[in-house]
């Protein structure tokens, strides 16, 4: 694609010899197998994974069918498998995570690219990077130790007193469950989304704050309609790509979010996510059924991350389409 | 000039892994070094990793690798012959036992505890039978001031706090383990969960390993919760005193791991249950790990060298036992292993013929 625009611009002044020609021209056969092969590595793995997870499920698609997604019943002494308190739990705690992350991200990432000084402005994004090289080992531990104690004794009690009387905030808090799953899972997205929303911003051409400043606009008004709308699919991109994190994160989520297989509307109560329950159950479990159906909880976590990731991708071509066709 | 580099650098490569591999091969036939594979539990791991350096030292020539990818994970590896032996804190089920082409047998190789731990202030002591453990676990007695726990602990200040129960949320042989003692001593338990290394829980919070319970409970004003003995001990955790079929409440001391292992049955194929044995001090919630071996070796070098490691283990291992917080074997039971190794063959030939 890129090739046909570039190629008219190449200087041909300094015409190759055709020995150099001809060498080149061999050089860049090999050269295009070699990365074709690579790309296509990516795309039989990717239909190997998923060919090989349907194979290792479906003992349990056959035992269960559709039955599988809409079961709450979990139960390996009797053999019972469903998959919708996983998959509820999965769902609502990056949804959870989702609403925390992506008002402080965009306050971020607007920062950065529009407000920081020049001096603050590598510091800091270098340090909001930096959280994301956390190990997620460490956010869970710090989880058990830090926060669950703090949202036990703190910011429960006081969503509790405040907004009791909305079903998200009853029932007996223990510090362990949805809510503390999806408060450290917003810390450990922030940096994604943060960090691809600057590159977003930047992306937007100087020539459109300039105009709405020269037509009166304020700081504010210049970023909320000159800014933001050029903006928005990768802004929406970035999101999606923190939602993709969120969706497979598993460490600190299982450290946290308590590990029962329920369906509570309170956000207080435990719950249990995808990727915890096979990181949970999968070493330990023999019955071959029991692995069939891991395997397919597996399967629907892969087929909501492939789809989200396909998603984003989509969403962040277009913006890139569109900051290069405003260049 | 880059197809001739790329034909530089593979064939440097292959000369390398050619030459490497000619190595391997030599240094095999030369020294006459065993190499042992196994996999399996977590539970054992600081016992036999501490046996198999030790063993190293005195018997240079065997080098014995294992990797504690937990007991599931072990009893596959087995079955599948990807290793020498496995590992496991439960004996192999009937449908486990079925898929192995070759029988296995289940050789003891220590006895560890596990311990009900509690995080209540100002309570050193803590009494509890099992019935209301179970009660507790099962979700019936919610509160710490609940006049069932008071019966068992009068004078101890025990608060009007919710009791916030924690268990395993991987499956782990501690939880079978535990599972197990909750089902003889209730038998609502064994009708509404069952035993198995994950369960559905009624009640409580899930976390992730026996450091994730340890970190919750010590966090939990009002939290209890399993773990191993080990686990409890290095953490200085409160441990409870649980009654046992005699009646005495024992709080989890070695000797009375131990006991349990002294009266308990033990089945032809070296297995048995030790939760809720019967006997004076003896301490209700004991399992044996075992490993798993090839009653008849496919290779007699490696069966030979695993069967010495194991009469060696069971013996002189032993002492290593304690200050890890394993109970060592009592000796009845070391004489049923040695029959047992005894009879451990490679191609019909006895690999044990000289002890």
């Amino acid at each position: 694609m890129a090739q046909p625009v570039q190629s008219p611009s190449v200087p041909v002044s300094r015409a190759p010899s055709k020995r150099a020609r001809g060498e080149g021209n061999v050089g860049d056969a090999v050269f295009r197998w070699l990365t074709a092969a690579f790309a296509a590595t990516v795309v039989v793995t990717l239909l190997a994974m998923a060919a090989e997870m349907v194979g290792a499920s479906w003992l349990s698609i056959r035992e269960f069918g559709a039955e599988f997604i809409v079961s709450r019943d979990w139960n390996p002494v009797t053999e019972e498998f469903g998959a919708l308190p996983f998959i509820y739990g999965t769902v609502v705690s990056s949804l959870l995570a989702l609403a925390i992350s992506v008002p402080i991200s965009f306050g971020v990432a607007i920062f950065l690219s529009e407000m920081a000084p020049d001096w603050l402005r590598n510091p800091l994004g270098f340090l909001v990077e930096l959280l994301a090289a956390v190990p997620s080992v460490v956010y869970g531990l710090w989880g058990i130790f830090a926060l669950a104690p703090w949202m036990r004794d703190t910011v429960e009690p006081a969503l509790r007193e405040h907004l009791g009387f909305l079903p998200f905030f009853q029932g007996p808090n223990q510090g362990y469950g949805m809510l503390t799953g999806g408060v450290v899972l917003a810390i450990m997205i922030t940096p994604t989304i943060s960090s691809v929303s600057r590159e977003v911003l930047r992306v937007v051409p100087r020539t459109f704050r300039e105009a709405a400043l020269g037509l009166g606009a304020t700081r504010w008004e210049t970023i909320a309609t000159a800014v933001i709308p050029v903006a928005r699919s990768g802004l929406v991109g970035a999101v999606i790509l923190g939602l993709g994190r969120a969706l497979g994160e598993t460490m600190a989520i299982t450290m946290l979010i308590g590990n029962r297989p329920e369906i509570d509307v309170s956000l207080f109560a435990p719950a249990y996510t995808m990727a915890s329950v096979i990181a949970n159950e999968f070493t330990e479990a023999t019955e071959d059924l029991y692995l069939a159906a891991l395997a397919e909880i597996g399967l629907l976590l892969f087929l909501v991350t492939v789809l989200l990731n396909v998603l984003a991708r989509l969403l962040v071509w277009r913006v890139q389409a569109q900051g290069g066709a405003a260049t | 000039m880059i197809a001739r580099r790329a034909f530089v650098l593979i064939a440097m490569c292959s000369v390398l892994a050619f030459g490497c591999s000619r190595k391997d091969a030599g240094a095999d036939v030369a020294g006459a070094a065993v190499s042992l594979n196994g996999a399996g539990a977590t539970f054992p791991y600081p016992l036999y990793s501490k046996w198999m350096a030790a063993y190293n030292q005195l018997h240079p020539e065997i080098r014995i690798n294992y990797q504690s990818i937990g007991s599931g994970g072990g009893i596959r590896q087995v079955i599948a012959g990807t290793v020498d032996f496995g590992a496991s804190d439960t004996a192999l089920t009937e449908s486990e036992r079925k898929k192995s082409a070759a029988p296995l047998h289940h050789i003891p190789t220590t006895i560890g505890a596990v311990v009900v731990a509690y995080n209540l202030e100002g309570v050193q002591e803590l009494r509890l039978s099992g019935d209301l453990l179970a009660d507790i676990f099962l979700g019936k007695i919610t509160k710490w001031s609940d006049p069932r726990i008071a019966a068992q602990n009068e004078g101890a200040p025990l608060p009007d706090r919710t009791i916030a129960v924690v268990h395993r949320s991987d499956g782990s042989g501690t939880s079978a383990i535990f599972t197990e003692y909750l089902g003889r001593v209730s038998p609502e338990w064994e009708r509404s969960v069952g035993v198995g290394k994950s369960v559905r829980w009624p009640a409580g919070l899930g976390a992730k390993g026996n450091e994730g319970v340890t970190g919750q409970i010590k966090t939990t004003p009002g939290a209890i919760g399993y773990t191993e003995l080990a686990y409890a001990r290095q953490n200085g955790l409160s441990v409870a005193a649980l009654r046992n079929r005699a009646g005495e409440f024992v709080v989890p001391e070695l000797s009375a791991i131990s006991k349990a292992a002294e009266n308990a049955e033990l089945s032809e194929d070296l297995h048995g249950s030790l939760t809720d044995a019967d006997g004076s001090g003896v301490y209700p919630i004991a399992a044996y790990t075992y490993l798993l071996v090839h009653g008849d070796a496919r290779d007699p070098v490696k069966g030979e060298a695993l069967a010495k490691f194991l009469w060696w283990a069971i013996h002189d291992g032993q002492r290593f036992a304690a200050e890890l917080d394993y109970a060592p074997l009592p000796a009845k039971v070391v004489t049923r292993i040695e029959e047992r190794l005894r009879s451990l063959k490679a191609a019909g030939k006895p690999l044990l013929s000289e002890l």
